[in-house]
This record gives structure tokens, C-alpha cells and sequence, in this order.
């Protein structure tokens, strides 16, 4: 891999998460092996099979002013947090960018639903006059995109991908391609959610994709496990700062992983469903290898996306299998972090670069008996305790409702 | 009816809550947009709790033609 001016490095992480308030306190909390997973105790939850959320571990108005906070929908207060860590770290603002060459990919799967849920119970209890004139701008999908736009004053463009539960993920190729073709100088990408809501829940729930173990909240996230019965909902945003490498160099920013490649293809197979072979996630591994210059013996790690249902996960472990072998070190991070669906794919990425950086990968908590499938059984899913490794590249994968498939290869600074 | 004292004081506290203007900064010559950067999504905001606190209705058209706090102040006393 030679170094060329479209190689795009990282060089800014942020992240308000259930394990932590930032992206250092999170991955503390991920290698110590603790869980953001909680039982509902609320009045409502009482009627729903599935009562466990992965709430954030820091309230957002520890991080925004009280009257910021009320014109943002907490996706946009949670994508805002994530993004201005980033953006302080990186140091970008203080590296004489034109605002026209900064853009911000940020994406999310449900968009502002708390406001939106919020607003149609003032509608239906006082009347189309009581509904709030932020009620728009705070439910819109690009919402949070627009409020990290605002924050860092970013004028080169804000996109927001919708791709489910890919979002995050998707937005990172978008910053890929942005800087590829020379769109911006830097771009500030990442996914928010926050949706913890009786609707998207009883919406999940009846879809049956949620965990039921209610009695055992932080062992109810269990992927590639035997006894796994769904996803725990989880709220959240992760942040990253993407610059070209040449420039990075120049201005002697931090660099902590080369963004080498990504690859996205649609499964083509049905709405929701993956296809039980994994075949255009392995598609998507494959053409991120292909994009980043790589072979499949070239990576070393795999942060999966793994959200502990049933049919994805051996979906996921075939795609895998298929794309990359039986060499590489697996982490399925939901276990511990619940599943944050339009953020996931941006802080699982946070993972695998904090994997290669300290070279270590996080283990997959709640694995106790993997599944008999014969692709879960090949692959090499590190559990109980963090591996120390070698690792050069790493895959995060991200798959949404959809057919969304996203694949990321990062590679060591 | 509300006193001008009380008027100023109620405004002020709507201030303070949708906008977070500081109640000693909301006086009569301050200019909504200009002074306070209240933008015009707060201003239907403040209407409707003015609506709330004084019971006095800011029609559309005449919201456009609040532009000062004592503006808001003089039109709640003459409606209420």
C-alpha cells in the first residue's frame, strides 16, 4: 500500500454510547467485558414481550445546554455529542479549513421518532396549535447530518444516508468517496440513534427480532450463540474524522487507522430477511478487500455486525466464512453494547480501529455455546476475554433492513 | 390584567425558558432577532406562551410586526 493522495486516514473519534460518555470510558468498559443492558422498569413496558433497552450510559444534557437541547431531538443531541468530540480531537478546527472544502455524512436508521411520537401525542391531547415549530426539523432524517453540519460549521456538504441499520457504516463510504473525489478536505461522518420509544419497540417486538430473556438483561445480547433470541435495542451515536493522508501528514495530526477501502452491494433477496448464505455481505467483504488492495490473509480482524438474531447471525458467519476464511479474530460487540441501528456501523468502526491501534480485539461477551451451524462453528469468534494480536487490517460490517450491505477495511496508521 | 411590571417579568421568563435569554437582558428596546437571537421558529414559540401565560392571541400577521420586547409587551397590554 503505498501512500498516495487518495489514501484517506482517521483522525478524530467520538462516541456517546451505553458502555460510556466518550469513546475512551466505552472501550474501557467493552474490554472490561461490561454491559449497557437494562431491564425497562417504566409503566408501559408491561404488556411487551421484549422489555430491555441498551440506554446511554451519560445523559446527553450533560454534554448540551438546556436550551440547544430542546430544539434537537435527542438523535441529534446524541450525533451532535459524538461529532464535536471527534471534531476537537482531530484538531481539524484549528487547521485553517475553508468551511467549503468540510462535509459531514452522518446517518441514522429511524430519524428523529421520539419527536415525531412526541409531537402527534401534543396533537392528539391540545390541538394542531400546541405542536412545536421544531417538530420538523427535529424528525427528519437528515436532522442529525444538518446539527453536526451547524455545530462545526461545515459548508462543503451534509449528507445523510438511510440504509437502516447500515447507516453509520454507509456514511463512512460516503466520507471515503467525498475525499476520494476530492469533494472536501475533511469529512466528518458517523450514525445516531435514539429511539427508545413503546412504538419502534412493539414495532421490533412484533417482527420478533428482540430478545425476550428479560430476566437476564445483560445476558440477553448473545450472537452466534446457541441459545441467542434477538437484538436488544440500544441508542447511541460514534463520530469520525476522515482527511487525506497527505494532509493529515502536513498539518501533523493524529493519525489512528488508514480508511483503505469499503464495499456496499444490496442482498436482492427480500425486504427484510438476509440472505441465509450471506451472499451480498460476502459480496460487500469482498469488494472492500478488492477496494482497499488487500487479500483475505491481509486481515486480521472482523468486527461483525452480529446482532444476536437467529437467522442473521449464521447469515453473517456464511458471509464471513465465504469472503475472508477461517483465520480471522471475530467480535460481535452488541453483546455488551446492545444494537444502536443507524449508529452501529459508525461505532463499530470506532472498534476495529481502537483494535488496531492497541492491537487487541474485544471479545464477544455471552458466548457460552456457539451455534451448531457449520460456518459459526469455523470461525475463529474470540470470546471470554480480549485476544492480544498482530493485526494489519481489519472488516467492520454492517447489514440493514433493506438488503444493506456495507463493508469497511481499515488498516493500522 | 396584568400590570406592565408583570407583563415585562412573564415575557421575560418565556425568554428565559425558549430561548435562554437572560430575564436582566430582556428590556423593552431589545430587538427580538437583532439583540436576543431569537430566531422566527422561537418567536411562534414565545406566541404560544404568551397565549398561555397572558391568555392574549398573536395573530400571524401582526407576530411580523413584534419586533422589540416592548413591542410584544404593548401588544399584550392593549389585547388583554
Amino acid at each position: 500500500m503505498s501512500a498516495s493522495t487518495s489514501d484517506v486516514v482517521v483522525t478524530g473519534l467520538g462516541a456517546t454510547t451505553p458502555l460510556g460518555g466518550d469513546v475512551t470510558s466505552t472501550w474501557e468498559a467493552l474490554l472490561a467485558g461490561r454491559s449497557g443492558v437494562s431491564r425497562i422498569t417504566d409503566e408501559w413496558v408491561q404488556e411487551f414481550p421484549a422489555q430491555l433497552v441498551a440506554r446511554l450510559s451519560t445523559d446527553p444534557a450533560d454534554a448540551i445546554d438546556r436550551v440547544r437541547a430542546r430544539r434537537l431531538d435527542r438523535s441529534q443531541q446524541v450525533a451532535v455529542i459524538a461529532a464535536e468530540q471527534a471534531w476537537a480531537e482531530s484538531g481539524a478546527a484549528d487547521a485553517g479549513v475553508a468551511p467549503e472544502r468540510i462535509a459531514v455524512v452522518f446517518g441514522t436508521g429511524i430519524g428523529g421518532a421520539l419527536t415525531l411520537l412526541g409531537q402527534d401525542d401534543v396533537l392528539e391531547a391540545k390541538g394542531p396549535k400546541r405542536v412545536s415549530p421544531f417538530t420538523i426539523p427535529m424528525l427528519m432524517p437528515n436532522g442529525p447530518a444538518a446539527a453536526v453540519g451547524l455545530a462545526i460549521g461545515a459548508k462543503g456538504g451534509v449528507h445523510a444516508p438511510v440504509s437502516a441499520c447500515a447507516s453509520g457504516a454507509e456514511a463512512i463510504r460516503w466520507g471515503l468517496d467525498l475525499l476520494r473525489f476530492d469533494r472536501a478536505d475533511v469529512v466528518l461522518v458517523g450514525g445516531a440513534e435514539a429511539c427508545v420509544h413503546p412504538l419502534p419497540m412493539a414495532g421490533f417486538a412484533a417482527m420478533r427480532a428482540m430478545s425476550t430473556r428479560n430476566d437476564e438483561p445483560e445476558r440477553a445480547s448473545r450472537p452466534f450463540d446457541k441459545g441467542r433470541d434477538g437484538f436488544v435495542l440500544g441508542e447511541g451515536a460514534a463520530a469520525l474524522v476522515l482527511e487525506r493522508a497527505d494532509s493529515a501528514a502536513a498539518r501533523g495530526a493524529r493519525v489512528h487507522a488508514r480508511l483503505a477501502g469499503a464495499g456496499a452491494t444490496a442482498d436482492g433477496y427480500d425486504l427484510v430477511a438476509p440472505h441465509p448464505e450471506g451472499e451480498g455481505a460476502g459480496r460487500a467483504i469482498t469488494a472492500a478487500l478488492r477496494d482497499a488492495d488487500l487479500s483475505p490473509a491481509d486481515v486480521g480482524h472482523v468486527n461483525a455486525h452480529a446482532t444476536s438474531t437467529p437467522v442473521g447471525d449464521t447469515a453473517e458467519a456464511a458471509a464471513i466464512r465465504s469472503s475472508l476464511g477461517e483465520h480471522v479474530l471475530v467480535s460481535a460487540t452488541k453483546s455488551q453494547t446492545g444494537h444502536l441501528l443507524g449508529a452501529a456501523g459508525a461505532l463499530e468502526s470506532v472498534f476495529a480501529i481502537l483494535a488496531l491501534r492497541e492491537q487487541i480485539v474485544p471479545a464477544t461477551a455471552n458466548l457460552d455455546d456457539p451455534d451448531d451451524n457449520a460456518n459459526v462453528q469455523a470461525l475463529d469468534i474470540v470470546r471470554s476475554e480480549p485476544r492480544r494480536a498482530t493485526l494489519r487490517a481489519a472488516v467492520n460490517d454492517s447489514f440493514g433492513f433493506g438488503g444493506h450491505n456495507i463493508a469497511l477495511v481499515f488498516t493500522t496508521a | 390584567m396584568s400590570s406592565t411590571q408583570e407583563i415585562q417579568s412573564g415575557l421575560a421568563e418565556i425568554l428565559e425558558e425558549v430561548a435562554g435569554v437572560t430575564p436582566a437582558d430582556a428590556t423593552p428596546e431589545k430587538s427580538f432577532t437583532d439583540d436576543l437571537d431569537v430566531d422566527s421558529l422561537s418567536m411562534v414559540e414565545i406566541a404560544t406562551a404568551v397565549e398561555d401565560k397572558f391568555g392574549v392571541a398573536i395573530p400571524d400577521d401582526q407576530l411580523a410586526n413584534i419586533k422589540t420586547v416592548g413591542d410584544a409587551i404593548s401588544f399584550i397590554e392593549k389585547n388583554q
